[in-house]
């Protein structure tokens, strides 16, 4: 109730007046997602039309494996972005993650699930970190996320190095609390004839219980708070400090839980992955219509969002376009996804009677 | 000079985190401990020639196949009592930087790899002004001579990918994919183009080699894109891998080759999962580098004949497999 006010206020301040004559197609407009979904439906349907084999249900649950990978981390991106922060650690929190596991249990020849709790500390340890100092320094986070990215880079190499002798972990699937691991992570499972990871299962769970934070709990109010205005968040006396902390140990959450399944999925991973994918979850959060400067979007925006990068990097592979160009594509593809996004979002600040 | 002193300490803090880790190791009681190489502190009683190599590659940092490279180079140095200086950057103006810092700090030899022979080719220069003698490897063979290097130790990827490709299409391979996990590397295009030119057919896809994941969803999207493929070859071992999961999801009954070795590869040739592995044996590219220059400052010999020295294609398939498999688990094969 709180919050529907709340939103109220921060949106669109104007509406108060003329919000009983809102119709059905304004109220979708106005919702943080709408553009995105649009934007999802359009590329879909271009795809379905210029490339055959993206018209199967296989081909969808590959496409939602892909954008699952992306999309876990990506929704808790989404929410520190909502929050106002950035976090650009998190593509190689992942590999630090399954490093962690990987190597302690095999080294200490201990049940991998020694291993997984010890790697969950060790990313809730860095997340914390990386929150802590973001408000103690007042340093933008932008920086020093990229000081911990650099770190992590550097640290996961240095460490995995050392300690095996080589760049990638040794091979886990023989160990004690594998196989349970592996049902957890990375498992699949029937629908009808098609195989659909658990990941994607996940995805949809940790979307769903991001948008019920968001929007139906005092937590959410606080995280569109701190990122709308931090000064008068704090000032109504919203517990600034503990929320952005909180949704970078949100962040490091999810990383580990990627880390886990890329581990338990392949067995091995190697130190020197994960550089770049904390773009790919910034870019389906913007994507997903989640502002860069903070205090607005939502979560199944970032879902959506998303959608569309697996989407479109899997669909030029089905449209089977000259794989010279692929970046080329993706990128005028999520210019389009971007643009029809904002479109939208106009329509729905400029049409206002109906 | 603060560098070089912090450069001296690295080996006794390896051992030392080395002995740490071994001990914790033994009591746990894991059969195959899987450790390094490049530890031992006793052993090879060589000769003690006191020079001072650098060895300076392309290498982005992560990537098991440069391990190889840097373990051969390391029982060279060992064999020879050379003190061996590794460094490396991908960006080629930085490697020029590192040649450059091995010239000042007047090394007995460089051993580098011309992955870019134009923006190195001032840098060897340099180096032969100061009269230190430079080989190249890994990559540079067409372009080594003119950039002045001495001796070449490395593969040939065009005859790598032709002779993947020639063998490909007598067991019959009608469509081949050939994944390329890097884009815009000269090597992995001439890798494809060489198969492509046995194997007419051959269709080329780039995957994100940083995220397995993405990897197997591109590969499976490929797969079930093209039920004809028949061939995949990959070029290098952890793709492969990812290969596997992506063959198996789309339910492809394509047989799977590839470049290069590493343990868990090695295993599944053994297993018949993957039909044969094109090695261009980069430990010997390491291990062949260093003792080069050795033996040029120590006798004044030229390896090689005036032409580069093939280091591979040399095919690992079931019929080899049982001897490379211990190598390959040492990480030095």
């Amino acid at each position: 109730m709180s919050q529907t006010s709340e939103k109220q206020a921060l949106g669109a301040p104007a509406e108060d007046t003329n919000r009983v004559q809102l119709g059905f197609l304004n109220r979708a407009l106005a919702r943080p997602e709408i553009g995105a979904l649009v934007a999802a439906i359009v590329i879909g349907i271009f795809f379905l039309v210029v490339a055959p084999p993206f018209r199967s249900a296989e081909s969808l649950a590959t496409v939602l494996y892909q954008s699952s990978t992306i999309g876990i981390v990506a929704v808790a991106v989404g929410m520190l972005m909502i929050g106002g922060e950035f976090d650009l650690s998190a593509g190689v929190m992942v590999t630090t993650a399954g490093l962690v596991n990987a190597i302690f249990s095999y080294q200490n020849n201990l049940n991998l699930w020694v291993g997984a709790a010890l790697s969950l500390v060790v990313a809730l340890a860095i997340g914390f970190l990386n929150g802590y100092l973001v408000m103690k320094t007042g340093i933008a986070s932008f920086l020093i996320t990229l000081g911990t990215f650099f770190v992590l880079q550097g640290v996961n190499l240095g460490v995995t190095k050392r300690v095996t002798g080589s760049v990638s972990t040794p091979n886990i699937d023989q160990m004690n609390g594998y196989s349970q691991l592996q049902k957890v992570f990375a498992s699949t499972f029937q629908v009808g004839s098609v195989n659909v990871s658990i990941t994607v299962v996940w995805w949809f769970l940790f979307v769903a219980l991001a948008s019920w934070v968001l929007l139906r709990t005092k937590v959410g109010n606080w995280i569109f708070a701190v990122g709308g205005n931090q000064a008068s968040a704090r000032a109504v006396g919203v517990p600034v400090m503990k929320v952005k902390i909180g949704l970078f140990m949100t962040v490091s959450f999810l990383a580990w839980f990627t880390g886990m399944h890329t581990l338990y999925r392949f067995n091995t991973i190697q130190a020197g992955n994960g550089v770049g994918n904390e773009f790919l979850y910034i870019i389906a959060a913007v994507v997903g219509g989640t502002l860069l400067t903070g205090g607005y979007g939502n979560a199944i925006g970032v879902a959506i969002g998303s959608f569309i990068f697996g989407m479109t990097s899997l669909c030029i592979v089905y449209a089977g376009w000259d794989p010279n160009w692929f970046r080329a594509f993706l990128g005028v593809m999520l210019l389009l996804a971007v643009l029809v996004n904002l479109y939208v979002k106009k329509l729905s600040t400029s049409r206002k009677v109906g | 000079m603060k560098q070089t002193r912090a450069r001296r300490g690295g080996p006794l803090i390896i051992a030392a985190v080395l002995a740490v880790f071994l001990s914790a190791c033994a009591s746990g009681g894991r059969t195959d401990t899987g450790s390094t190489s490049n530890s031992g502190s006793g052993g090879g009683a060589g000769d003690n020639s006191g020079y001072t190599i650098a060895m300076i590659t392309h290498e982005t940092p992560g990537d098991t196949f440069w391990d190889k490279i840097k373990s051969g180079a390391t029982q060279a140095a060992k064999n020879y009592g050379i003190d061996l200086k590794y460094s490396n950057d991908p960006d080629p103006g930085k490697q020029a930087t590192l040649i450059q810092n091995a010239i000042d700090s007047k090394v007995d030899g460089i051993a580098t790899t011309l992955a870019t022979p134009d923006a190195l080719a001032a840098s060897v220069k340099a180096a032969k002004d100061a009269k230190i003698p430079v080989v190249a490897f890994n990559s540079g063979i067409d372009q080594y001579q003119s950039v002045g290097a001495s001796m070449y130790f490395g593969s040939d990827e065009k005859l790598a990918g032709e002779t993947a490709g020639e063998r490909i299409a007598q067991a019959g391979g009608k469509n081949v994919l050939c994944v390329i996990q890097a884009s815009g590397s000269v090597a992995l295009e001439t890798r494809c183009a060489g198969v492509k030119s046995k194997a007419p057919s051959t269709e080329n896809i780039q995957v994100n080699g940083a995220d397995d994941s993405a990897v197997v969803s591109s590969l499976q999207a490929k797969l079930s894109q093209d039920k004809s493929i028949d061939y995949i070859v990959t070029l290098g071992a952890p793709i492969a891998l990812d290969a596997l999961k992506a063959m198996d999801s789309a339910g492809s009954k394509a047989k799977l080759v590839t470049f290069d070795l590493n343990a868990d590869a090695a295993k599944d040739i053994k297993d018949g999962k993957i039909a044969f592995s094109i090695d261009q044996q980069p430990y010997v590219q390491g291990y062949m580098a260093v003792t080069a220059l050795y033996l040029d400052k120590k006798n004044g010999n030229d390896i090689g004949g005036g032409g580069p020295v093939l280091t591979g294609p040399s095919f690992v398939d079931k019929s080899n497999i049982g001897t490379i498999l211990p190598f390959a688990q040492k990480g030095t094969r």
